[in-house]
């Protein structure tokens, strides 16, 4: 099915686009989400479907929406009458250029080594499970640990310092 | 009693009739027709479902304040839906002249595509699902999250500060409302072992004493069901839970400015939205298609499903006539002061559950946590005052 | 099916966009936006290389992935509350404007 890896890419790819191009900022957010969809359903393709609904519950589930509430928070919502793009854009795109050649000499020289074929691993979300509560424990305490730091890090760093906390 | 051959053919008649179906295409379209089919199919029956509901809302809804409703078209009025229809689809379709067009235009048809992809997963039968993923009921949550977005795109998108409002308001219910929504699902998925709706259906499917062992039946499944409608009827912004339409403060929210057939998609959006939510209860917790008693296994389980939903549906429209629209301080100090804890004390109680074994020391036990955290958390937020009124301070 | 070269292209394509967004646009939260990007394309070589690595039993590289969409979470979470922060400071959210510890 490389038809529809293509169609694919090229939604994710054209959505990363214009988030970066766009000069409205919702814009940008809403094209954003054209991208993590695209991503999941890349993710998907690749038979990894637990990752992929996790991508959509997670990316355009939470992460759009507290972009587009902090746009709006932010009085961002309106397009800026000077221009979107920082001075020295120049460098900055030069440098991302620069390192997508070197990404992309990378793996077009790597291609006869790497491999084009792979049998479809029989992965059920059971094992993803077991396997998050035995060998990855660890980690998922420390990513549980994690959530709850961002949670109360970001309710007070967003809270009002005036005293108005209600 | 499935076993015999006529209860047998009454109750896959559905799936029979698609296999002869697709049975006359040549084999190499086979499996894209069948595909294709399923899909018509619920595409047209859903909004078939919208019809005959909007008719029994607006009657139930005039029965119980004491009116009439409808009594115009057709006998009874029950013509009404379609002389609705006609008219959504004749009205001009008005874009306000600053709103952004293409992103006005996206909101409604990403809400209906989003809300129908709902049903891929959903087992509206014995062996009638579109789809059995291993992940289905978390495919389920991914794509509701997605409204949320198309609620925004269209409050954003029609430059309008009640459309703003509205839907803010509806994107910060729906965000608070999906956290108790989904712990309560993940109760029925440490009980069962598997994310996949089928299985859970199947967990369901056995019978004591003639009596179901449906998830609703234990004490973790009562309360994860009373907290599941809350938040369903948060998540589908149904009364009382309807602030992002406020008509006294918002006009309609954030479909203030959707006229014609657009405006049709968001109600279409929202009751489909309303059926798929009540159809996941009913799988989660009601058995989804197993009878409620064994001896009422003749009765073909696709009929079981849809009495279940139109069920949830006559409460949800219920509700709706009895309860008063809450306040958004309210609304919020609920979802997270008390839905919260208690859905994660139903976590703690099921894995109790899943731990003590049979016997009735897991009954009592569980029980008890849940009704003495369930009193005591209530008369703790009654006494706090988050839940009385409110003292407003104009003029200090 | 398929190589896995194209998925590897894909993710290098979307991780040089994310920098560029990163890197040239002025406001915070479409620098944001740019980190998620190339997040993003991080999970998508973990998955690629999951699926056509030896062991894909193992689970190791999806495991990576859904640790790193948690922690992406988290960082979207803070990262955004810190640009409301600083917007309450400062009132704008454009980089190029906050430049007080230039001196």
């Amino acid at each position: 099915m490389t038809f529809a890896f293509y169609v694919i890419a090229a939604l994710t790819v054209a959505g990363g686009l214009a988030a970066v191009l766009l000069r409205n900022t919702v814009h940008c957010a809403l094209a954003v989400t054209i991208a993590f969809a695209g991503l999941a359903m890349l993710f998907l393709d690749l038979d990894a479907q637990f990752a992929g609904f996790a991508q959509i519950l997670v990316y355009i589930g939470a992460v759009a929406i507290l972009i587009v509430f902090a746009i709006l928070l932010t009085r961002n919502s309106e397009t800026p009458r000077d221009g979107v793009f920082s001075r020295n854009w120049f460098a900055g795109l030069f440098v991302a250029a620069a390192i997508f050649a070197v990404l992309g000499w990378a793996v077009l020289h790597s291609i006869a080594v790497l491999p084009n074929h792979a049998a479809v691993p029989a992965v059920t979300v059971a094992q993803i499970g077991q396997a998050l509560v035995g060998r990855y424990v660890l980690p998922l305490e420390i990513v549980a640990l994690l959530l709850t730091a961002a949670m109360i890090g970001a309710v007070i760093i967003a809270l009002d310092e005036k005293g108005r906390t209600k | 009693m499935i076993d015999h051959p006529i209860v047998y053919q009454a109750d896959q008649i559905f799936v029979l009739l698609k296999h002869w179906l697709i049975g006359q295409l040549p084999s190499s379209v086979q499996p894209a027709a069948g595909v294709l089919l399923s899909v018509v199919v619920i595409i047209c029956l859903f909004p078939a479902l919208f019809a005959v509901t909007t008719i029994i809302e607006r009657k139930g809804l005039g029965r119980m304040q004491n009116r009439l409703g409808p009594n115009r078209t057709g006998p009874f009025g029950i013509l009404q839906p379609i002389a609705d229809g006609i008219k959504s689809l004749t009205k001009e379709d008005i874009v306000p002249t600053s709103a952004d067009g293409v992103v006005h235009f996206l909101a409604p048809v990403l809400l209906v595509v989003v809300v129908f992809m709902g049903f891929a997963v959903l087992p509206m039968g014995r062996n009638m699902a579109l789809t059995d993923m291993d992940a289905g009921l978390l495919f389920f949550f991914a794509i509701g999250a997605s409204t949320e977005l198309s609620v925004f795109m269209a409050g954003w998108s029609s430059r309008n500060k009640y459309s703003l409002l509205g839907a803010m308001r509806a994107v910060a219910q729906m965000i608070s409302y999906e956290v108790p929504l989904l712990l309560s699902s993940v109760a029925v998925v440490m009980i069962t072992g598997s994310l996949s709706l089928n299985k859970i259906v199947e967990a369901q499917n056995h019978y004591t004493w003639g009596l179901p062992h449906w998830y609703i039946f234990t004490p973790w499944g009562l309360a994860g069901f009373l907290i599941f409608c809350i938040a369903a009827t948060a998540e589908t912004n149904r009364s009382p839970f309807d602030l992002p339409e406020g008509e006294s403060e918002l006009v309609a929210g954030y479909h203030t400015e959707y006229s014609g057939f657009k405006f049709a998609l968001f109600f279409l959006g929202e009751y489909v939205g309303m059926f798929s939510i009540s159809g996941l209860g009913a799988t989660l917790f009601l058995g989804g298609w197993s009878a409620p008693l064994q001896i009422l296994n003749f009765i073909p389980s696709w009929f079981w499903f849809f009495s279940k939903l139109m069920a949830a549906i006559c409460v949800f429209i219920w509700m709706r006539g009895t309860f008063p629209r809450l306040r958004q301080d309210q609304l919020m100090n609920f979802a997270w002061k008390f839905c919260l804890p208690l859905v994660l004390t139903n976590l703690f109680v099921t894995a109790l559950w899943r731990f003590l074994g049979e016997g009735w020391l897991r009954w009592a036990l569980c029980t008890a946590i849940l009704v003495v955290v369930y009193v005591a958390m209530a008369r703790a937020e009654m006494r706090s005052g988050h839940f009385g009124s409110r003292r407003y301070r104009y003029a200090e | 099916m398929t190589p896995l070269s194209g998925f590897l292209l894909v993710a290098a394509l979307v991780f040089a966009i994310g920098l560029a967004g990163a890197l040239t646009r002025r406001n915070a939260i479409l620098v944001l936006i740019g980190i998620e990007l190339m997040l993003n394309a991080a999970n998508l070589n973990l998955i690629a290389f999951w699926r056509y690595g030896p062991h894909p039993a193992a689970l190791t590289g999806m495991m990576f992935a859904i640790f790193s969409i948690a922690v992406a979470a988290a960082e979207a979470a803070v990262g955004l509350g810190l640009v409301i922060a600083i917007y309450r400071h400062a009132r704008t959210t454009d980089l190029d404007q906050m430049n007080r510890m230039k001196g």
